[in-house]
């Protein structure tokens, strides 16, 4: 199936400011699609209020609105923009992209499919229709779904006010629980309770923020493993898996604010074939016609047991993190398939001459470390839970673990070289320790078990300081396969310590 | 610490690290590019005089169970991969990948720059090479790589093959899909198993080299499975009264294999539905009148594209060949009716007038994807139309 000829323009809606929970990823994925659909010989009209991003420079998009990303603002460009097609006579059709703004171009679209005004202007939404959004997006519908298709799902129950919140805990009946409201940015307003206290607190906060006052309330995989799939389906029902990703960080972090590392690491072909199947399973039942999807599962390290977390009916951070670790570029493909073509027909950018319906296969590492700016928020709490955090984060690529590992803290512009070992200084509150000094074991111990922006580099000190692989294991639940390549880091700090000049 | 060393006919030789067996061995030095499945591979008897690297660098991550043998033992006869995890991280991990290895008297190579190697593969195509972790010095090594006879016209088959026929799990033990525990459920986690259908269709299947995960999905999908070994005569077969025929995998040159040619030419004329896998695939293209061919480097991998070209549809798929069959020498009778969209070789073929098809992946996965498992439900649907 070629490319549809009924499609005259193509109006792409941008994802705003940059805001914690969203950096410049949908910049890159949405111009990446201007230039694939510009390319298609499609008219593109863009709307994003960022002017620092490169999708509005004039050259990308043929129209370009600098203007606030609301229903309002937005139907009146589709209004404009009817009319400038009545003018110019043509015959084909204005259509809406919506899922290459990440979640602000997905909601302000759903907005538009929920006042009418895109049944009002006739102009019908590519990529992911308002079903199968409203299916990935609604908690409680995508919940029903993945039973119906018989997938395992954590314990919960979805709740529009402070008094139902209580019901929903005292079924699941044990803490942690886990809050997350519906429809919010990169989770806000979500978070993990320990006690009845903090339990009452987010819930009531989830319910203000959520623009349909929901929470779900959730059965805590804290400490399972957790995994990423990046899948993309074509309108022939072809499906593949771009990427897979293991987070190093287990369940209880927001992916944003994880370290991550593709491919995964620590799952048998068997366990990963099941994971393979189950995304597929999921985008067809979920309907995402065309395009990307993320899925994330969580996995409990000690039975293998599969359960599903949520999926993303749009191009995501992952996906940039997905596109970059193999050279396939999803979001430039996620718009061809929203015109029409099918995978076999666009070509694989990396071999120049076989198709795009592959599976990336890579022979090396990919790391991803989150970058938080906690000394610029000194009354934000440090602590990483489901509500991210992270202002951006660095990648890096190695043969190995341990080297992609090291370059990405590198990259991080902290001032670090990596684990340590490089004769910096380590601040930890007031006090001021020497770079191969040994940490009070409190201190680490602290710095573990609860999930913040250094861990990483205290598990070196926990090492350092004789910890063992499963104590380390005990307060942080980072597999052990993990924690061994740190320490393998750790050991050749120390030789290199040893030798003479 | 083991010293070890990969020389290559060509003379070029790498230095890294033993581990598995203290031993030497020679082979075809092929690269598979799974980043999942090294227990999987190493088991497949279809890598019989093989040595084996593998493209991702991290490799024993997950350890090796004992559920996930594709057969009784490993059949690579050497294993080169970048970093050997000193760490097993799964919980169904019975073993390290260093022991499993060891008890089976096979040596393993790592910390050489295997991306180096498979570009010279890719190049060069596949060598003849020795892998020693006996401390074998350069010059003795690349003479070994040099006189080793290699893979064509040689029968490799004869030796992974099962010497008699027999019941596949006739008490129904090994078959069931695996699985993974769900919900609060209390079953021990490594019990939890897919319930089996009745056998009943027999089915006889030749054993060139067979994966269990064939024999698994064949009973999963309802056959009563008689294995029968390589050499079985058409005569054989037919005495089982099989309701279908079933070829197999397996490793070496398929033209080597005349006895097989001979015999599957003989069941295709009695109208039996068959189905073909790998080199059952390759022995029916001979059978059919048609030539072999040795790839370059071979199909190795989890991530082929194959194209239907009936439907359109594009199947992800789990390969591992080094001949493919020469489509210009096929009959008019057979139809191509699947390719790989990488290099266009022939991935899939179908008579035209008789109950015969076969592909070149492999549809039983183990490892790979599972896009071609309902081609074992085809074979039935095949096997039902007949009756």
């Amino acid at each position: 199936m070629p490319k549809r000829t009924d499609i005259h323009s193509v109006l792409i809606i941008g994802a705003g400011p940059i805001v914690i929970g969203q950096a410049c990823e949908f910049d890159y994925s949405g111009t990446q699609a201007c230039k694939a659909l510009k390319e298609e010989g499609y008219r593109v009209i863009l709307v994003n209020s960022n002017p620092a991003t490169i999708m509005t420079d004039p050259e990308f998009a043929d129209h370009t609105y600098i203007e606030p990303i609301t229903p309002e603002c937005v139907e009146k460009i589709i209004a404009r923009e009817m009319a400038e097609l009545k003018r110019l006579g043509v015959q084909g059709k204005l259509v809406l992209l919506p899922t290459l703004g990440g979640q602000t171009a997905l909601n302000t679209a759903m907005a538009l499919h929920r006042n009418g005004a895109l049944e009002r202007h006739g102009v019908e939404m590519i990529g992911a229709n308002a079903r199968a959004i409203e299916r990935g997006e609604d908690r409680q519908i995508f919940k029903d779904l993945m039973i119906k298709i018989g997938l395992d799902v954590p314990i919960s129950g979805t709740a529009h006010n402070v008094e139902e919140a209580r019901a929903v805990a005292e079924r699941i009946g044990r803490f942690p629980l886990i809050i997350r409201p519906a429809y919010t940015l990169g989770g806000t307003g979500g978070g993990i309770a320990y006690n009845r206290e903090e339990f009452e607190e987010i819930a009531k906060r989830g319910l203000e923020l959520s623009p349909v006052s929901e929470v779900l309330v959730e059965e805590s995989l804290l400490g399972w493993k957790e995994y990423e799939m990046e899948v993309m389906r074509d309108r022939a029902d072809n499906c593949v898996i771009i990427c897979s990703i293991e987070n190093f960080d287990p369940m209880g972090v927001h992916t944003g604010d994880s370290i991550t590392v593709a491919p995964i690491q620590t799952l048998t072909d068997k366990e990963y074939q099941i994971m393979r199947d189950a995304s597929f399973a999921v985008i067809r039942e979920i309907g995402v016609e065309t395009g990307g999807s993320n899925i994330q599962f969580a996995v409990n390290p000690d039975n293998g047991r599969l359960v599903i977390i949520e999926m993303n009916p749009r191009v995501s951070r992952s996906s940039a993190l997905a596109s970059k670790a193999t050279g396939f570029p999803i979001a430039k493909i996620a718009a061809k398939l929203a015109v029409g073509y099918l995978l076999d027909e666009i070509r694989n950018d990396i071999t120049r001459e076989t198709p795009a319906s592959f599976e990336p296969t890579i022979d090396y590492v990919v790391t991803k470390v989150p970058r938080f700016a906690f000394e610029k928020f000194p009354q934000a709490d440090p602590t990483l839970n489901t509500q991210m955090k992270s202002v951006g984060e660095a990648m890096a690529i190695g043969r190995t673990f341990k080297e992609s590992l090291q370059k990405c803290l590198r990259s991080l512009e902290i001032g670090r070289s990596g684990l340590g070992g490089d004769g910096k200084p380590w601040r930890i509150g007031a006090e001021v320790y020497g770079d191969r000094d040994i940490l009070p074991r409190d201190v680490i111990t602290r710095k573990l078990s609860v999930p913040n922006a250094e861990r990483i580099f205290f598990i070196r000190h926990a090492l350092r300081a004789g910890l063992t692989i499963d104590e380390i294991f005990t307060l942080t639940k980072i597999d052990r396969w993990f924690l061994t390549q740190m320490k393998e880091i750790v050991d050749f700090e120390e030789v290199l310590a040893g030798t003479k000049n | 610490m083991m010293n070890a060393i990969l020389a290559l006919e060509d003379g070029s030789v790498f230095h890294g690290q033993g581990f598995g067996a203290r031993a030497t061995a020679c082979g075809e030095v092929c690269f598979n590019t799974s980043m999942t499945g090294y227990q999987e591979i190493l088991t497949d008897p279809s890598y019989k005089g093989q040595i084996v690297s593998m493209t991702y660098p991290l490799i024993g991550n997950y350890g090796v169970n004992l559920q996930d043998v594709e057969s009784w033992r490993p059949h690579v006869a050497g294993f080169v991969i970048r970093e050997l995890s000193p760490v097993v991280s799964n919980w169904r991990a019975d073993y390290s990948l260093a022991e499993y290895l060891e008890q089976n008297g096979i040596p393993g190579i790592q910390g050489i720059d295997t991306r180096a190697l498979t570009k010279k593969l890719r190049v060069r195509g596949a060598l003849k090479g020795v892998l020693s972790t006996e401390g074998l010095a350069d010059e003795e090594a690349v003479g070994r790589a040099k006189a080793w006879q290699g893979l064509v016209g040689v029968d490799y088959v004869k030796e992974v093959t099962h010497k008699e026929s027999f019941r596949w799990d006739e008490k129904d033990e090994q078959s069931a899909s695996f699985n993974l525990a769900r919900g609060s459920g209390t079953v021990e986690a490594r019990q939890v198993r897919d319930p089996l259908p009745p056998a009943d269709i027999p089915v006889v299947a030749y054993d060139f080299g067979i994966k269990y995960n064939i024999l698994r999905r064949l009973r999963q999908h309802g056959f009563r499975v008689q294995v029968v070994p390589a050499t079985a005569t058409a005569a054989e077969v037919m005495q089982h009264k099989p309701a279908g025929i079933f070829l197999s995998n397996g490793p070496g040159d398929p033209a080597a294999l005349g006895y097989a040619v001979r015999a599957v030419a003989d069941l295709v004329k009695t109208g039996v539905p068959i189905f073909g896998i790998c080199l059952g695939h390759q022995i029916l293209g001979q059978a059919f009148g048609g030539r072999t061919f040795k790839l370059k480097f071979g199909h190795r991998g989890a991530n082929q594209p194959v194209k239907d070209l009936a439907t359109g549809r594009v199947e992800i798929t789990s390969q591992n060949h080094g001949f493919a069959v020469d489509p210009q020498s096929l009959p008019g009778e057979v139809t191509v009716n699947r390719i790989n969209l990488n290099d266009q070789t022939v991935e899939g073929m179908r008579h035209k007038t008789k109950p015969v098809f076969c592909v070149q992946y492999h549809p039983e996965a183990s490892p790979g994807p599972h896009d071609s498992t309902p081609l074992f439900a085809e074979f039935r649907e095949m096997i039902e139309k007949q009756k």
